[in-house]
């Protein structure tokens, strides 16, 4: 067997910290995905002007790094007052940040619906409300998930950043094991193990749904 | 002339050329009718090497063309293809694609190449569109330019693989107007088609192919105007 | 609220903020470049027929796309010194970054090259051309055309990357620099909004150059 020092404490620490990604995971993509659909949506029926502007602020969560994002918001939080625990506010940003990315896939799949169906639909009677649900949702659906497994995926391992406000996810709960054992590679090696474990599932659920809706066609 | 000697050739466990023999000389014009899966595309891909062969022999004036110590890319020069799908390059203009061969196969300058592709773009009729991009082009003209393409190599022989197949009817005659042309200059040709009446009208030989052989082979008053064996009756009532 | 904004010092840091954009740009743009060139190979021995090429290349790609790019920052900046390399903050960055690069770019490239259909490799075979020539002139004119939109984000995503490196403590990028006067004076808020403006910037940069150069270049 090999030398170690790790024990079994110690990969609890490891456990209870991917428990905090998946949390954070779990709130930022719920809040993100919610917030993503309604401003893609807008973005892709809305007139121009409205769909710029919105475009340009969603743009910037997009153009700044996303640890920047997260001193900034701890910062304006102590600025202006409120009293937020950290894990509330790394929810709130990484929920803004993938709620931009979101608003981006939802919009792409509202538009990759053909317009020719779209006017076969409302040719044989139905309201554009109806259109929207029963055609256009569904279609847009398919075609969007690919991206938005992709990018809950991305959100996963940006959780990994909010160590930077003091919270202790998978990745930082390994730092703290490596400075206590000091053997990083068997930590470190540990730790993507386990992050691939999270991912892989999520990863094949989405191809799996792809060839399910796929047959279905 | 190309000889093509008793070739078999099998795509895993299925054998789509059982034997087939033909010789095609020096100016003629062979047109190769059949149903599909009959093996017809398959032979032209044999003869310039794109497919390889499991037996039999097939040589280019003297060359085989299977053989191991064979040139491939050198033998390719002296053999034109044009296949069902044009292939344009589509970021290359017209003249470029016309030019590319010239100079990077067989060494042209730019003024060089560039006076071959113009004088065989402006043969097919497309002398006016030398720089525009294929994308811009109808099925009927880009098809044209992959029929120039293979002519500014300066080829011995010409292959064609049901090139109007996938054009609309009313661009079909462009193509065949050209090819005309080519026969009339008198061009070596293996013409794969189903345009039976323009097989007959263009042909020296007809060669009729069922389940990967020749059936029947000889001038087109015969092999269409007067079959002999019942498998080309049947085929030609078909499509007539 | 009682705190005054003191924009005056953000500004007054502006020419040592700049000096780390540019930092922070060298090292995107060499990651980039490291990045595509082994993404490339990647792409290759992923259908190579050495079995050991093909697994070196699913283990590395598998790894870059399934980790967060932090953790692979570490393996490179904590990991390795248990093998005895030790690596400084700003090679561990660029490789770290580098190695995420390639992974993402090995199945852009991979998918790419599956978009061309081999009836123009045929075409440019007929005529004559060997498989390197109709490679080099028909494949990899097609290839670029259809990489180049993903390669632009991939830019993108290694400027913004960057950041990370000020936790392994580097403090000459844009980031680390803006921590450092961070430290120093306390107005966490004034200069991290004048960094995330500079980021904000470069990367509009980035991504308008591109659509430009995409107009210039794919005419077709």
């Amino acid at each position: 067997m090999i030398e170690t020092d790790f024990a079994r404490t110690d990969l609890w620490f490891m456990l209870r910290g991917a428990g905090m990604t998946l949390a954070l995971t779990f709130w930022a993509v719920l809040g993100g995905t919610v917030m993503g659909f309604v401003f893609g949506v807008v973005r892709a029926v809305a007139p121009a002007w409205i769909n710029m502007a919105l475009g340009a602020v969603l743009d910037v969560f997009r153009s700044i790094p996303l640890l920047i994002q997260f001193i900034l918001a701890n910062s304006f939080k102590s600025i202006i007052g409120i009293d937020m625990s950290a894990f509330t506010v790394a929810c709130v940003v990484l929920a803004l940040y993938t709620s931009a990315y979101c608003a981006e896939i939802v919009r792409a799949g509202v538009l990759a619906v053909p317009t020719t169906t779209r006017r076969a639909a409302r040719s044989l009677g139905l309201t554009w409300w109806q259109d929207l649900r029963l055609i256009v949702y569904p279609i847009a659906l398919r075609v969007s998930l690919p991206s938005w497994v992709g990018l809950t995926l991305g959100v996963m391992k940006d959780t990994s950043l909010v160590l930077w406000i003091g919270l202790v996810e998978l990745l930082r709960a390994s730092q703290v094991v490596v400075t206590r054992i000091q053997e990083p590679l068997l930590v470190l090696m540990l730790c993507g193990l386990i992050y691939f474990l999270m991912s892989y599932p999520i990863s094949r659920f989405g191809a799996y749904l792809e060839t399910r809706w796929r047959d279905d066609d | 002339m190309i000889e093509i000697q008793d070739v078999h050739k099998s795509f895993g466990a299925l054998e789509v050329l059982r034997g087939v023999s033909m010789t095609v000389t020096k100016g003629e014009v062979v047109s190769v009718i059949g149903g599909s899966g009959s093996g017809k595309s398959t032979l032209l891909m044999c003869i310039n090497g794109l497919e390889s062969i499991q037996g039999g022999r097939i040589a280019v004036d003297g060359v085989d063309v299977h053989a191991s110590g064979t040139n491939l890319n050198r033998l390719r020069q002296r053999i034109g293809i044009v296949f069902q799908q044009w292939n344009a390059f589509p970021h290359l203009t017209v003249r470029e694609n016309v030019m590319l061969a010239p100079r990077k196969v067989l060494g042209k300058s730019v003024e060089e190449a560039d006076q071959i592709a113009s004088t065989k773009l402006r043969h097919v009729g497309l002398g006016d569109k030398l720089d525009v991009y294929p994308s811009k082009l109808s099925g009927g003209q880009q098809q044209r330019m992959a029929i120039a393409r293979a002519l500014a190599m300066s080829p011995d022989y010409m292959l064609f693989d049901e090139v109007t197949s996938a054009l609309d009817p009313q661009l079909v005659g462009e193509v065949l107007d050209t090819m005309r042309i080519l026969s009339a200059e008198g061009m070596t040709m293996i013409v794969v088609t189903h345009e039976i009446a323009f097989a007959r009208e263009v042909s020296h030989r007809v060669a009729f192919f069922k389940s990967g052989r020749v059936h029947e082979i000889g001038p087109p008053e015969q092999v269409i105007g007067n079959p002999r064996e019942p498998e080309t009756v049947e085929f030609l009532k078909s499509v007539l | 609220m009682n705190y005054t904004f003191h924009w005056h010092q953000a500004f007054q840091a502006l020419p040592s903020m700049l000096g780390g954009a540019l930092v922070t740009i060298e090292i995107a743009v060499l990651s980039m470049v490291i990045g595509t060139v082994c993404g490339v190979a990647l792409a290759l021995a992923r259908n190579a027929k050495s079995r050991a090429a093909r697994s070196v290349a699913t283990v590395w790609i598998e790894a870059a796309r399934n980790t967060p790019a932090l953790f692979q920052i570490y393996m490179i900046y904590f990991g390795l010194g248990s093998l005895g390399i030790f690596v400084d903050s700003f090679p561990a960055l660029l490789i770290g970054i580098a190695f995420n690069n390639a992974g993402y770019l090995a199945e852009t490239f991979r998918g790419g090259l599956r978009a061309i259909p081999p009836t123009q490799v045929r075409a440019a075979r007929s005529l004559g051309m060997s498989a390197p020539q109709a490679f080099r002139l028909i494949v990899l004119p097609q290839l670029f055309r259809t990489v180049f939109h993903p390669m632009t984000n991939q830019m993108v995503w290694a400027i913004l990357m960057t950041s990370l490196g000020v936790v392994v403590g580097l403090n000459s990028d844009l980031t680390g620099i803006t921590q450092e006067l961070n430290v120093r004076t306390f107005r966490t808020f004034e200069f991290f909004v004048m960094a995330a403006a500079i980021y904000y910037l470069i990367t509009k940069f980035v991504t308008l150059s591109a659509r430009l150069l995409a107009s210039r270049l794919f005419r077709y």
